[in-house]
C-alpha cells in the first residue's frame, strides 16, 4: 500500500466509490470478494495498515461502510463474537496471530465464541476453574465451561483457564485461543427458557492447544478478558438487525448462507430489549393509546427510552471533543434493561391476553410473548445488573469496594462445593 | 448544544457557579426563607446586572446578552444546585418569555428593558382556583374565571389568581385573562388600583407564593396575545424547571454520596453496604437519564426558534414533547433524591438542623408546580401522538 497524503473524508468515500465500482461483482465467490476487501484495507478501515486496515478514524469507516451499504456491496463480516475476538487480538495479540486468525473473521469463514462463564463461576469470572496445564509445547485443557453463545457454530473459542493455582485469583488465568473441532472439545446445547438454544455448555477432556496461540503471557490472562469484556459492555445495545438480503447475485446467496449461521442465536435479541419500537403501533392497534392508565405506562417507558437515547449521545458526543468520560457511558447496560422490563409490561398490558400466545395464529406471529420471555436475559447476559451497580458504585461514584474474602492463593479460596474441584 | 456544551457555555456556567456558591449558601438561604420578602436585593442587583443572568436569553437591543434557552437552562440549573431564593424563575423566566411572545415591539421596549437589567420584577399569574396549568394547554377555550373588559383607555381587570410565585415581590403582573373573544394576556401594576396581593404559607419557604386579587384594576393588553402562545410559555417554563430540578437533585446526590462515607456503622463506612451503594447508582442512572432530558428540551426549544418569532418551521409539537418529558422526569428524580438522601442520613436527616429538608421542599413544590409528572406524561404523549398524525398525514 502506496502511503498517502491525508484525505478529507471525502476523498476517501469517493475514492471507495470508485474502487467499488471497479471491483464489485456480485456474481462473486463470498470468500474471495472478501478476501479481496481485508487485503484492500477498505473491509475495516480503522485496523491497523499492518492488519487489513487502513488505520482511519472510526468514524470515517463508519462513512465508508455507508458508502457499502448505498453501493449495494456487500462488507466484510464485522457481526458477532468474531469481532470480540478481532478488539482483542488486536489490542493483545503478537503479529503471528494477527496474521493468522483476523482475515478470516473479515472473511466470516470462522466463528467464534466466549468460553469465559463457569458452573462454578459467572459474575466472579476470575474465580475459573478450568485448567490448563503445560505438556511441552501444548496446553492441556480440562473443565467445563457454560452459557457460551454460539459455541455450537464455532470453529475457536476465547479460552480463560487456569495456569496457576498458587498465585491469587486474578493472577493465575491465562487466555487462549482453542480450536473447537478437536476430540477433547464437546459442546451441549442449552435449551433455554423461550424455547431457543442460543447457548451451550462445553467440556473439556485432555483438548489442546499449541504453546503459541497463548494471547499475552501466562497469568495475564485477566487483564486480556477486560479487554473483552469492555467491548462486550460497549457493544450490547448495537442492533443486529437482521439484514435482508434481496439482490440477485451468486455473492448474495452465499450471504445468506452465512447469515443465517451468523444470526441463529441472535433472532430473539430484538425481543430482549423490550421492541419499544412497536409499542405506540400496538397501543393503536388494540386501542390502548385511549385509555388513560395505559398512557401513563406508555409515557413512562418512552421517557426512559428516549433519555437513555439522549444520554448516550452526551456521552459520545463527550468523547468526540476528547472529553474524560463522564458517567453516561458506563450506565448504558443499566439503563437497558430498565427499558427491557418496563417494556416486557407495558407490551403486557397492552396486549392482554393475545401476549401470551404463541405460534402463527398469534398477533405479530408471536413476536408479544418472545418479549416476555426473553427479557430476563437482558440483566444477566454480559454481567448482571447488580454487577453493574457495583462498577458504578465504585468506578464513577467512588464508593468503597467489596469487601474481599477470596485473597491469596487461589488453592485455598473457598469455592462452590457443587462444582468439581480440578485443583488437584 | 449538540449533546455536549460548548466552552463558552461551560465558562458561563463556572461564573454562574461560583457567584452561587459565594451568595447562596445554605446559611444565605435559611436567613432569607425566613423572611417575608425571600430575596436579598443586593444579590438579585449583582446577579442582574454584573452577570447578567435575567437577561442572558433577552435579545441585545432590549439590553439582554442574545443567547437563548440553553443559557437560561444553565442558569436555572445552577440556581437549583444552590437552591438560589430569588424571583429569577417568575421575573426572568416567566415575565419576560410571556412579554417577549405576547408583547408587541412598542411594549416590549417599554417594558422588558427593566425587567431585563433587574430593576423591575415581574411575574406571572395564571392559576386560578383549580391550580392547573396542563390542562388547558390544548384547548384554547377559555377556561378561566378572570375577565378583562375593554373600556376607551385600556381595559379593567377583575378575578382572582391564585399560587403565584413572587407576586409579593412583583412591579408588574402578567395576568392571563378572558376579553370579548378569548383569552390574552395583561399587563397590570402592582401598585394600581385595585390589586391586592396576599402573601400564602407555603411548605416550601423558598419559593415564595401569594394570592393576587383584581377589582377593576387597569391593565394593558399585550397586542400580540393568543391563546396557544400559553402552551409555549408552559413548555418554556417546564423546561427551565426541570433543569432547576435537575440541579437540585445533584446537589442531593452529591450530599448522600458525601454523608455515606463519612457515616460508619457496624465498623465500615454506610456506602460499602450494597443496600446503600446499589441505590446511589441507580439514583445516578435516574439523574443522567433526567438531566439529558432537561438539557435536549432547552436545546428543542432553541432548535425552534418559537423564541422570538413565528417561524413556520417551528415544531411546537416536539417542544411540548421534550419539555414535558423533562418536567416529568426531573420532578421523578429530585423526589427520589430527597427521599432516599433524608433515608441515608438516618435520623439527623429529619431533623431541621440537616440542610437535606430544604432540597425536599424545594423538590416536592417543585413537583407540583407547573403540573404534577402524571399530567406532563399525558401532555407529552398528546404532543407525540400529535407528531406521528401529522407523519401519517403527510405521508
Ligand atoms: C443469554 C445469555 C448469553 C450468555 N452468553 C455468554 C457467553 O457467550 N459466554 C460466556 O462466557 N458467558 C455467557 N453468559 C453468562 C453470563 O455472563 C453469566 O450468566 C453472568 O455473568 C452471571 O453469572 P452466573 O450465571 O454464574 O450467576 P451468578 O454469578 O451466580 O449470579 C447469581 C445472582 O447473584 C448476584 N451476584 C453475584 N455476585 C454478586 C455481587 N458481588 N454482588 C451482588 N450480587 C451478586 C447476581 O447479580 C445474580 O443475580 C450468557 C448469559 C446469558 C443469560
Amino acid at each position: 500500500m502506496q502511503s498517502q497524503q491525508p484525505q478529507s473524508t471525502q476523498e476517501i468515500t469517493q475514492h471507495v466509490h470508485q474502487w467499488l465500482s471497479e471491483n464489485w461483482d456480485a456474481e462473486a465467490d463470498l470468500v474471495q470478494w472478501r478476501t479481496l476487501l481485508a487485503e484492500s484495507g477498505w473491509g475495516a478501515a480503522h485496523w491497523p495498515e499492518d492488519y487489513f486496515g487502513r488505520g482511519l478514524s472510526v468514524e470515517v469507516s463508519a462513512a465508508i461502510e455507508d458508502v457499502f451499504a448505498d453501493f449495494g456491496a456487500v462488507g466484510t463480516a464485522q457481526t458477532g463474537v468474531r469481532m470480540l475476538a478481532a478488539a482483542t487480538l488486536l489490542e493483545h495479540g503478537n503479529h503471528e496471530q494477527k496474521r493468522q486468525y483476523l482475515r478470516r473473521i473479515l472473511t466470516g469463514e470462522d466463528h467464534w465464541c466466549q468460553l469465559f462463564s463457569e458452573p462454578g463461576s459467572g459474575s466472579d469470572l476470575a474465580g475459573a476453574t478450568t485448567r490448563a496445564d503445560l505438556d511441552g509445547d501444548e496446553y492441556i485443557i480440562n473443565g467445563q465451561k457454560v452459557w457460551n453463545t454460539s459455541a455450537h457454530h464455532a470453529h475457536y473459542g476465547l479460552l480463560i483457564a487456569r495456569t496457576d493455582w498458587d498465585e491469587a485469583k486474578h493472577k493465575g488465568l491465562s487466555y487462549f485461543i482453542l480450536d473447537m473441532h478437536q476430540p477433547g472439545v464437546e459442546v451441549r446445547q442449552l435449551s433455554q427458557m423461550n424455547g431457543h438454544a442460543s447457548f451451550n455448555e462445553v467440556f473439556f477432556t485432555d483438548a489442546r492447544i499449541p504453546r503459541e496461540n497463548l494471547i499475552s503471557t501466562a497469568g495475564n490472562g485477566w487483564q486480556v478478558a477486560m479487554t473483552t469484556l469492555a467491548h462486550e459492555r460497549r457493544s450490547f445495545d448495537r442492533s443486529r438487525e437482521n439484514k435482508r438480503v434481496k439482490q440477485k447475485g451468486r455473492i448474495f446467496v452465499e450471504l445468506k448462507k452465512e447469515l443465517d449461521i451468523s444470526n441463529e442465536p441472535y433472532t430473539w435479541y430484538p425481543q430482549r430489549a423490550g421492541r419499544v419500537d412497536l409499542v405506540m403501533q400496538r397501543a393503536e392497534e388494540t386501542g390502548a393509546i385511549n385509555d388513560p392508565v395505559q398512557r401513563q405506562e406508555i409515557a413512562r417507558l418512552h421517557i426512559l427510552s428516549e433519555s437513555a437515547k439522549w444520554t448516550a449521545q452526551r456521552a459520545k458526543a463527550a468523547q468526540k471533543a476528547g472529553k474524560p468520560q463522564g458517567p453516561e457511558g458506563s450506565l448504558g447496560k443499566l439503563a437497558a434493561s430498565e427499558i427491557a422490563r418496563l417494556a416486557a409490561r407495558v407490551h403486557t398490558n397492552i396486549s392482554a391476553n393475545d401476549a401470551l400466545l404463541t405460534g402463527p395464529t398469534s398477533v405479530h406471529d408471536g413476536v408479544v410473548a418472545e418479549i416476555l420471555v426473553s427479557v430476563p436475559a437482558v440483566s444477566i447476559a454480559g454481567g448482571t445488573d447488580e454487577i453493574q451497580r457495583n462498577i458504578v458504585a465504585e468506578r464513577v461514584l467512588g464508593l468503597p469496594k467489596e469487601p474481599r474474602f477470596d485473597e491469596g492463593p487461589f488453592r485455598n479460596v473457598q469455592r462452590n462445593s457443587a462444582a468439581k474441584d480440578t485443583s488437584k | 448544544m449538540a449533546f455536549i456544551f460548548t466552552e463558552d457555555q461551560e465558562q458561563f456556567r463556572d461564573s454562574v457557579s461560583r457567584f452561587l456558591k459565594d451568595k447562596s449558601s445554605t446559611v444565605d438561604v435559611r436567613r432569607l426563607m425566613a423572611t417575608a420578602q425571600g430575596f436579598d436585593s443586593m444579590v438579585w442587583q449583582q446577579l442582574s446586572q454584573q452577570l447578567g443572568m435575567t437577561g442572558v436569553h433577552m435579545p441585545e437591543e432590549l439590553g439582554g446578552a442574545g443567547f437563548g434557552p440553553v443559557e437560561m437552562a444553565i442558569v436555572c440549573e445552577e440556581m437549583g444546585k444552590s437552591l438560589y431564593c430569588g424571583p429569577y424563575f417568575a421575573s426572568a423566566v416567566c415575565a419576560a418569555n410571556a412579554l417577549r411572545i405576547a408583547g408587541d415591539e412598542l411594549q416590549q421596549e417599554t417594558l422588558l428593558p427593566e425587567i431585563i437589567s433587574g430593576e423591575k420584577i415581574a411575574c406571572l399569574a395564571v392559576t386560578e382556583d383549580r391550580g392547573i396549568w396542563t390542562d388547558e394547554v390544548f384547548s384554547t377555550a377559555a377556561t378561566f374565571s378572570s375577565t378583562a373588559t375593554r373600556t376607551d383607555n385600556g381595559h379593567l381587570l377583575n378575578g382572582r389568581k391564585r399560587f403565584v410565585v413572587d407576586a409579593c415581590n412583583a412591579d408588574t403582573l402578567i395576568v392571563v385573562a378572558n376579553d370579548d373573544q378569548d383569552f390574552g394576556f395583561f399587563v397590570v401594576d402592582a401598585a394600581a388600583q385595585g390589586v391586592s396581593i396576599t402573601a400564602l404559607d407555603s411548605m416550601d419557604p423558598t419559593r415564595k407564593l401569594a394570592d393576587v386579587e383584581f377589582t377593576d384594576s387597569p391593565a394593558q393588553r399585550l397586542n400580540n396575545s393568543k391563546p396557544e402562545q400559553l402552551r409555549l410559555l408552559v413548555d418554556i417554563a417546564s423546561t427551565a424547571l426541570a433543569n432547576e430540578m435537575v440541579g437540585g437533585a445533584q446537589t442531593l446526590l452529591d450530599s448522600a454520596l458525601s454523608y455515606t462515607q463519612l457515616r460508619f456503622q457496624f465498623g465500615r463506612s454506610i456506602a460499602s453496604f450494597q443496600a446503600i451503594k446499589h441505590r446511589l447508582a441507580d439514583l445516578l442512572l435516574e439523574l443522567e437519564l433526567a438531566k439529558s432530558a432537561a438539557y435536549q428540551a432547552a436545546q428543542t426549544l432553541a432548535d425552534n426558534a418559537l423564541w422570538s418569532t413565528n417561524d413556520q418551521t417551528a415544531d411546537i409539537d416536539k417542544v411540548t414533547e421534550h419539555a414535558s418529558l423533562a418536567k416529568a422526569a426531573a420532578s421523578e428524580v429530585y423526589l427520589h433524591a430527597a427521599l432516599e438522601c433524608i433515608q441515608m442520613h438516618g435520623g439527623i436527616g429529619f431533623t431541621w438542623e440537616n440542610d437535606t429538608h430544604l432540597w425536599f421542599k424545594r423538590a416536592k413544590s417543585s413537583e407540583v408546580f407547573l403540573g404534577s409528572p402524571a399530567e406532563h406524561r399525558e401532555r407529552m404523549l398528546t404532543a407525540l401522538c400529535a407528531q406521528s398524525t401529522d407523519l401519517r398525514n403527510s405521508a
